[in-house]
């Protein structure tokens, strides 16, 4: 049965009306047009989704709306809301850390849930914080070293 | 009668789209659009091919704009692929470009009254000696360019270039990091419907009963689409397609046959009926008496997923007169041929767009994908669906690379030399795109109640060959045969993927030559290098050895060792040379990587180090990992968990070197890295642990009984 949830994104308030098991990745791209999280494989297996529920990275493929609803949920929409783009993004473009693109929004997801706990990672921290991130285009140094030049931008 | 002479050739695609004005149009708001026909797959051509208008155009990159691919205007370039991209889609337009400029520069000197050589250009400014200027966007008008090119106008030498050559940042990188919706799997149109396909469980199957009414009663059903053992269902909202989808899959009754190879070892091939062709044969009965000692081994490859990161998506819509569909096909023309036949329609009722997609490596579910948005969105006129391929539709039926065998055998002279190579090669086809050929290369369409036949395969022919791409040695032997066995049937579905042949062949290769080195007591770079005569292959296998400080007979210690791997790939594009390092822990992992690639006059430095990276990454996931596994009757590769690919935690660090030629003209580079990079991860292997492995992949099960 479809009923109304009210969720928080990217700062502002929305009440949707779906079954309440809905994935959330389809409520933020059907409902309110947010693409920027992708569908990657619907089972929790490649993080091209993820999001941040309450700062923490989730794969949003893989977590109902229901457990959504009154909690902040940020997107990568959410990371350049004026516009200006957030280090993590501008990082990515100065390293040239992408190939296709299509894993890159749910990587930087992730960074930032590691920076904003870890404000100087090690090498081996952001290997781990990527466990449940893909990317087949083979970007895996470039991405490591967009998210080292973001930390040392945030912490200027 | 007399005949019409042949049309002169023309550089690149320019000859098969002779029009200026197919290729670029000069814009009165100081723009320049340009119409390439190839695709960005996330292999940064686009950013490539405007540095190439703007360089000859003599105008500044950020005035570029690039047409999105769509057949009702773009030139038909028909694939992109086969890092053909810069050497033909490239040529074309820097030669239209060149043109266009030539006749810009005949405009302004009638204009502002002077000679051609009183003229300079920048930035679209053309500026007189004596005084005087006049704009591009001032004196362009929509006839100036309508007219066939000539090809008689040479771009710009080397010493000339400002962009080319220098790193452009990549167009579509901003808009990707922002989460932009760019690809198709984004689009969303007023009204959309989501669509789904209930895939039969094997290749074979046959729908043998379904209820449908249980699913059309679900929440948001507009329809369940059934054509023979097609079986697709459309919904409102994209959810209610899914668990609409979910039930079908359970309902349907199917009749499966057991149509699979009886073993995943590739080595079935061997027992396949072939069709035999001798690509290269030199002898010399001298040279062959010398032969001392003889080698001889057998290589394998799996079949090997392209596994897109974003499963295969389209969006169709029928009108009273016109389907469009939106696709991330590589070949939107060649597409289009074969929906109109499935269709029974002209072709030119049909309009395909392209939007970009995830990296595809080749010929992955896009197409077919495409096919399934036609198919569904014929049963409801005017409502656009969107069919997203779920992440096991996309690894059970994507055409995956070929498996393949290669046996070979030489022989030494005393002084190690190499005298006789004697080389066989065990492949399907690599590419069952779409082509055009009579038939139809699109999945959905054999399902149907009507069925169209695949049209036949085509293994790309030599010299870029397919299942013999890279198989005859660039090395210089005096007595060698090579003869391709091409299977015929094709029990596991396959085609293009990234390098073709050149993968299996140049892996199989290059071990054996540190095989013959170790048999001679040489080193692998000087026992390589004694049997090169080509400058610019010595000169990439040199860069490379010196910038991994390659030590003459390195040996690995027992854990650790480095082994090197080379070739020219399609022996006519780039030349790579890689060394690996491997370090053999608890498990098998490549800790760093160093190449150097010679692609002649480089556009994009970065796009191109980019790319050699991303492809040396990816080869080690292939090399290490991956394999697809099936039984008798079904696909058992569904998803990540069963088809593991390389994580961040396992991902070496690269550090690429471009051997630059501006004088020399430039090769496709997109794909030369796979083969070098496989065999120098076996050679590292055998290196550090003394154990050959000539299965790919090298499993930390297969070191382990290697060393037993
Ligand atoms: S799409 Fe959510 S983890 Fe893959
Ligand atoms: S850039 Fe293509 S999957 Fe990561």
């Amino acid at each position: 049965m479809s009923v109304t949830t009210t969720i928080q994104v990217n700062g502002k308030s929305h009440s949707v009306a779906a079954e309440p098991d809905t994935p959330l990745l389809y409520i933020l791209r059907n409902d309110l047009k947010l693409k920027g999280a992708r569908f990657g494989c619907g089972l929790g297996q490649c993080g091209a989704c993820t999001v941040l529920v309450d700062g923490k990275p989730v794969q949003s493929c893989d977590f109902p709306l229901s457990a959504a609803a009154g909690k902040a949920v940020t997107t990568i929409e959410g990371l350049a809301p004026d516009g200006k783009l957030h280090p993590l993004q501008q990082a990515f473009i100065d390293e040239q850390a992408a190939q296709c693109g299509y894993c890159v929004t749910g990587i930087i997801m992730a960074a930032k849930a590691l920076l904003d706990t870890h404000s100087r990672p090690s090498d081996a921290e952001i290997r781990t914080a990527l466990k449940g991130n893909l990317c087949r285009c083979g970007t895996h140094q470039r991405i490591l070293r967009a998210i080292h030049r973001a930390a040392k931008e945030i912490a200027k | 009668m007399s005949q019409t002479p042949a049309p002169r050739k023309l550089p690149g695609n320019l000859n098969t789209n002779r029009r200026l004005d197919r290729w670029l149009k000069i814009n009165r708001d100081g723009t320049v659009t340009a119409f390439p026909g190839k695709v960005e797959i996330g292999q940064g051509i686009l950013t490539a091919l405007a540095q190439i208008v703007a360089e000859e155009l003599d105008v500044a990159l950020e005035r570029i704009r690039l047409a999105p691919a769509d057949t009702t205007y773009s030139p038909d370039e028909g694939m992109t692929s086969g890092s053909q991209s810069i050497t033909d889609g490239g040529a074309a337009l820097r030669y239209a470009a060149a043109e266009a400029r030539d006749l810009l520069l005949q405009r302004a000197a009638a204009r502002l009254g002077v000679s051609l050589e009183q003229l300079s250009v920048a930035d679209g400014v053309v500026k007189a000696r004596s005084g005087g200027s006049v704009t591009y966007w001032e004196i362009a008008t929509d006839d100036l360019l309508a007219r066939e090119a000539t090809g008689d106008i040479a771009p710009k030498p080397a010493s000339l270039h400002t962009i080319i050559g220098s790193p452009a940042p990549r167009r579509d990188i901003p808009a990707k990091v922002s989460g932009a919706p760019i690809y198709v799997h984004d689009l969303d149109l007023p009204g959309m419907l989501h669509g789904r396909v209930a895939r039969p469980p094997s290749y074979d199957a046959r729908l043998a009963g379904l209820d449908e009414a249980e699913v059309r009663a679900l929440p948001g059903v507009v329809a369940v689409v059934r054509d023979g053992s097609f079986l697709g269902v459309i919904a409102g909202r994209e959810e209610q397609a899914i668990r609409a989808l979910t039930r079908l899959k359970r309902i349907a009754r199917w009749e499966e046959s057991t149509v699979l190879p009886e073993t995943p070892d590739p080595r079935f091939l061997l027992r396949e009926v072939t069709e035999d062709q001798v690509i290269s044969e030199k002898q010399d009965a001298a040279a062959g008496a010398r032969a001392a000692k003889t080698l001889d081994a057998e290589y394998t490859r799996p079949y090997i997923a392209h596994a897109s990161i974003g499963p295969s998506c389209a969006v169709a819509r029928f009108d009273p007169d016109r389907c469009t569909v939106w696709t991330h096909s590589q070949g939107i023309f060649p597409l289009r041929r074969d929906l109109a036949g499935v269709l029974g329609v002209e072709e030119n009722c049909i309009t395909a767009i392209h939007m970009d997609g995830a990296g595809c490596y080749g010929h992955n579910g896009a197409d077919d994908a495409a096919l399934d948005a036609v198919l569904l969105a014929r049963a409801v006129p005017g409502r656009p669906v969107r069919v997203q391929w779920t992440r096991e539709d996309e690894f059970n039926w994507e055409p995956y690379g070929p498996a393949m065998v290669v046996k070979l055998k030489a022989g030494l002279d005393t002084q190690g030399n190499v005298v006789n190579w004697t080389e066989d090669i065990w492949s399907n086809s690599h590419s069952t795109r779409p082509n055009g050929l009579g038939g139809v290369n699109l999945l959905a369409a054999w399902h149907l109640a009507r069925p169209h036949p695949p049209s036949p395969p085509r293994n790309p022919p030599l010299p870029g060959g397919g299942s013999h791409r890279n198989a005859i040695p660039i090395y210089e032997f005096p007595n060698e045969r090579v003869t391709n066995r091409l299977v015929k049937r094709m029990p596991v579905r396959v085609s293009a993927l990234r390098a073709l042949g050149a993968t299996a062949n140049v892996f199989a290769i290059e071990s054996f030559m540190d095989e013959l080195a170790a048999a001679a007591g040489a080193d692998p770079v000087e026992f390589r290098l004694r049997h090169l005569k080509d400058a610019r292959a010595r000169a990439v296998i040199e860069t490379v050895a010196a910038k991994a400080g390659w030590r003459k007979g390195e040996k690995g210690d027992g854990a650790r060792g480095r082994g090197i791997g080379f070739a020219r790939y399609k022996n006519g594009a780039c030349y790579v040379a890689v060394i690996v390092e491997i370090e053999a822990g608890n498990e098998l992992s490549v800790r760093r990587a160093w190449a150097a690639i010679d692609a002649g006059l480089v556009i994009n430095p970065d796009g191109i180090i980019n790319q050699t990276e991303g492809g040396i990454i990816q080869t080690v996931s292939w090399a290490l990992k991956e394999a697809v596994r099936y039984d008798r009757s079904r696909i058992l590769t569904s998803n990540w968990d069963d088809y593991p690919i390389l994580t961040f935690e396992e991902s070496p660090q690269v550090e690429v070197t471009i051997v630059n030629r501006p004088e020399l003209p430039p090769l496709g580079a997109g794909e030369g890295t796979q083969g070098p990079t496989a065999a120098a991860i076996a050679n590292a292997i055998h290196n550090a642990l003394g154990v050959r492995l000539r299965d790919m992949p090298f499993t930390r099960d297969r070191v382990l009984a290697a060393l037993a």
